[in-house]
């Protein structure tokens, strides 16, 4: 009775910065910041291995760029500790300014001194007189680091505003890396910059921090932003750390339903859970550790459900969106004839009805009120029934939501 | 307490509420018609106006005074005044109504046509109140100058209270009767800080919305485009064309002789001395207070503003007796010392320096701070060469502003300067009450041709903040 296949998806790589916890870079333990009356962050404790990059994704006001300030130092944390390779820089009265922390810091905006040249920018950091060779050594430097970014040594020259978002944002990365620090805060450094901009703007930046081995940390409220460039992935909601891990991980097996539908768009059924399998509209569907038994609520991905001709599941559309590479299709469920025998003298699932939505390549093949034919690719993820009336009543509307 | 209801406090009293009554109207008609006429019609030559209706702030109010003095020696009393008053205030007005006029969102104007309103209905019930922010500042402006100007009310022999303080002082120095007419000055200004409080509004003018803004929409002038430009030129002549006119005759007639090295480059050198040193003095004060301000804004920051607020809406002869009390009172190895009178400036002109300095800032963001503490730069360091570097332009441009109106002071430092001191203002001042006009014009040259830089400024200052 199971009508999933076995899933095809690649299992899960361990990032280097989960398994070897104990060679940790960055260590953050139970740090705690209020703002007046408001706190901000609620014990948050994170650790980053050395090499690592790490991406922070909430929502605006879920306190991760006053993590990012903490560990910069522009902040005091009022309670908790950061240590950086081991030794302790805030925390029980220890504290190292942050001119001391020998971390790499690119803002939002980039954060250019418009008085500045680029070149003086990136040499900002550098001290002539405690380099070899003094000024010359700076310019060859200077040369060195906007090769580094993929710059043409020429734009030494230039002023900040003479250049576009995205080059300001390579200048701001070549004037942190200046120092050779061994760790590199971001800032939602890419989301001033255009949808196009962005990603090629985040690829070269992730290749340069790569290849210099330098440990990472990216805040962000772009989960896709999250998901490509970190090897591991901290979700923040509310001041807490809600779920760390690696980015296939947290986007596959969320810890909860508002982490699922952060990350990502998410089908929600309600379902009935005995033993490792949920029945639900979609028929059963394996779940990996199963949180509870009885009434629970299962989370597929919406591309985990597929449109084939062969589905044994049946939806009707209701209506579509059509984004030009894919098509949003909100389908209505139809009760699984099986499912409906199996279940119909049974009363711990009612299903049938709720409207989910997927997505598919082919605009042509969905039109309101056409039949399709649907199948489940993989596992799903259930969650214990949230705080609802414990006799939920028969054919509660889908929460399929996108 | 006697003292305050002698028949005399009130006589004075009447002079000043009508001289006030008088000229804040014409200031705001003139103001505002002029900026109409500048920024909304199709006005010939209509950039030009526009730096030539802001020019008579360049001529201090008693040179002014004086011009119109050797023109018409029978001028005298209430409507002397009056005329005076305005033609040297309505710039005040002016200013920031063509500030305000040249950002309005044509589109409301568009919106209130497309409701069935004609141009004029528009320009009353839209764009007038529009306007009640920068009128009731520019009003407010103008009274402050009424209630402290003493030059050009003596020179006319017209009294208010500043220049009976000012004969009080003179005639009994630290006398009772001057402090008692101060208090009844203060209390004016004050109740006048309040009735522009209330008059701002609470309402919301700046635009809604976003995108970029159309250009201002101009209104054929057709058959009124001669006496516009008539009303104009009338307008320059009488308050900028006819005082540097007297000035320059009497320069012509005053011959070489007036240009006498020993007494001018003294008056000179100490003027520039005076203005450096208060200018380096007020800058030093107010950038700590912007930084507050700015930076760390709570209470403090803000009970530190609103006072400095208040303060500096004193008239310059209540500043400068308060200083002379509490020097004799408290500390008279201080009277009449330079020091004095230049903490005077400072409180007199902090705002003009904060008001730039403010803007400056912001234009330095702390983020920019953190960036060079991020690269290595200890705190201290990193403001150095990051937020002082970057607010200097704006620091030394508050600098030039508090410079020039030191320039141009005459009552604090007739009241505070120490024996011998000789300003261009108060050179010219002993001058022109010599009757030597001839050999006053000197002076009031000078001191319009330093004025005029920063009345350019002021103008072109007011262009960039009224968006904001």
């Amino acid at each position: 009775m199971t009508y999933f296949s076995h899933s095809r998806l690649p299992e899960p790589r361990i990032a280097a910065s989960v398994a070897t916890s104990t060679n940790s870079h960055l260590k953050i333990d139970a740090v705690t910041k209020n703002f007046g009356s408001q706190s901000v962050l609620m014990g948050v404790t994170l650790s980053v291995a050395k090499g690592g990059t790490t991406a922070i994704v909430g929502p605006s006001g879920s306190g991760k760029t006053t993590l990012l300030r903490l560990i910069a130092g522009f902040e005091h944390p009022d309670t908790g500790r950061i240590s950086l390779s081991g030794s302790q820089v805030a925390g029980e009265g220890d504290w190292v300014p942050a001119h001391k922390r020998n971390v790499g810091y690119v803002a939002q905006d980039g954060g250019l001194f418009p008085h500045l040249s680029v070149g003086q920018n990136i040499s900002f950091g550098l001290d002539a007189g405690k380099l070899p060779g003094g000024h010359r050594r700076v310019k060859v430097r200077v040369a060195e680091l906007l090769r580094m970014v993929s710059l043409d040594p020429e734009m030494a020259k230039r002023r900040p505003h003479q250049l576009s978002g995205g080059q300001q944002q390579r200048v701001a990365l070549a004037r942190a890396l200046a120092r050779e620090p061994e760790l590199m805060l971001l800032d939602e450094p890419f989301s001033a910059l255009d949808a196009g901009l962005r990603v090629a703007t985040r690829r070269a930046v992730g290749k340069v921090l790569q290849d210099a081995g330098i440990t990472t940390i990216l805040v962000t409220h772009d989960q896709g932003e999250a998901l490509s460039f970190a090897d591991q992935v901290a979700v923040m909601r509310g001041g807490r750390l809600a779920q760390i891990g690696n980015p296939f991980i947290v986007y596959t097996r969320p810890a909860d339903r508002a982490t699922a539908e952060f990350l990502g768009d998410a089908v929600i059924l309600d379902a009935w859970m005995e033993g490792s399998l949920a029945t639900c509209s979609l028929g059963g569907i394996p779940v990996r550790r199963p949180p509870a038994q009885g009434r629970v609520q299962l989370m597929l991905r919406p591309e985990q459900i597929r449109i084939a001709e062969d589905g044994p599941i049946r939806g009707v559309v209701v209506d579509t969106d059509y984004f030009g590479p894919e098509t949003t299709v909100r389908l209505k469920l139809s009760v699984p004839p099986i499912l409906g025998k199996a279940t119909a003298a049974d009363h711990r699932y009612h299903g049938g009805g709720e409207i989910i939505t997927i997505r598919h390549w082919n605009a042509s093949i969905a039109r309101p009120g056409a039949e399709l034919c649907l199948r489940v690719v993989g596992e799903a993820v259930a969650f214990p029934m949230e705080d609802l009336p414990s006799t939920s009543p028969a054919g509660t509307p889908g929460t399929g939501l996108s | 307490m006697d003292l305050i209801f002698r028949a005399r406090v009130g006589e004075l009293l009447l002079n000043t509420v009508l001289l006030m009554l008088v000229t804040v109207p014409a200031c705001v008609i003139l103001g505002v018609g002029g900026a109409w006429l500048v920024e909304r019609t199709r006005l010939r030559g209509h950039k030009w106006w526009a730096v030539l209706l802001a020019a008579p702030l360049a001529i201090p109010a008693f040179v002014n005074s004086y011009a119109w003095v050797s023109a018409v020696p029978s001028l005298a009393g209430l409507w002397s005044g009056v005329l005076i008053a305005t033609l040297s205030y309505f710039p005040l007005v002016y200013i920031p109504a063509a500030a305000t006029l040249s950002r309005l969102d044509p589109a409301i104007e568009q919106s209130a046509a497309s409701l069935g309103l004609g141009a004029w209905r528009t320009f009353f019930r839209v764009v007038i109140p529009q306007l009640r922010i920068a009128v009731t500042g520019g009003a407010l402006l103008v009274s402050l100058h009424l209630l402290a100007e003493y030059g050009a009310f003596a020179m006319i022999r017209f009294d208010t209270f500043t220049t009976a303080i000012m004969v009080q002082y003179q005639s009994t120095f630290n006398g009772p009767a001057g402090n008692m007419l101060a208090s009844v000055l203060v209390f004016m200004c004050l109740i006048l800080l309040l009735v522009e409080v209330r008059g701002r509004g609470n309402s919301r003018y700046a635009r809604i919305g976003s995108g970029a803004q159309a250009r201002p929409l101009r209104l054929p002038l057709r058959a009124y485009q001669l006496p516009a430009q008539l009303f104009l030129v009338a307008l320059t002549a009488l308050a900028f064309g006819l005082p540097l006119t007297f000035v320059l005759r009497w320069i012509f007639a005053g011959g070489p002789d007036s240009w006498a090295a020993d007494e001018f480059l003294p008056a000179l050198l100490q003027t520039l001395a005076y203005g450096l040193a208060g200018a380096l003095a007020t800058t030093a004060v107010a950038f700590p207070m912007a930084y507050l301000a700015v930076r760390h804004p709570g209470w403090f920051s803000k009970a530190l503003e609103l006072s400095n607020y208040i303060t500096s809406s004193m008239p310059g002869i209540v500043v400068g007796l308060a200083f002379v009390t509490i020097s004799i009172n408290a500390a008279p190895n201080l009277y009449q010392t330079s020091a004095l009178l230049i903490s005077a400036y400072v409180l007199l002109f902090l705002p003009r320096a904060l008001v730039t300095i403010r803007s400056g800032l912001a234009q330095a963001p702390k983020e920019l701070d953190e960036a060079a503490q991020a690269l290595g730069k200890p705190p201290l360091l990193a403001f150095l060469r990051v937020t002082l570097r970057l607010t200097a332009p704006a620091a030394a441009g508050g600098a030039a502003l508090v410079f020039l109106a030191i320039v141009n002071e005459l009552t604090a430092t007739l009241l505070l300067s120490p024996n011998g001191t000789r300003t261009l203002a108060t050179e010219f001042w002993s001058k022109s009450s010599e009757i030597d006009y001839a050999g006053a014009a000197p002076y009031a040259l000078l001191m319009i041709l330093i004025s005029a830089p920063m009345t350019y400024l002021l103008f072109q200052q007011s262009k960039k903040a009224a968006g904001q």
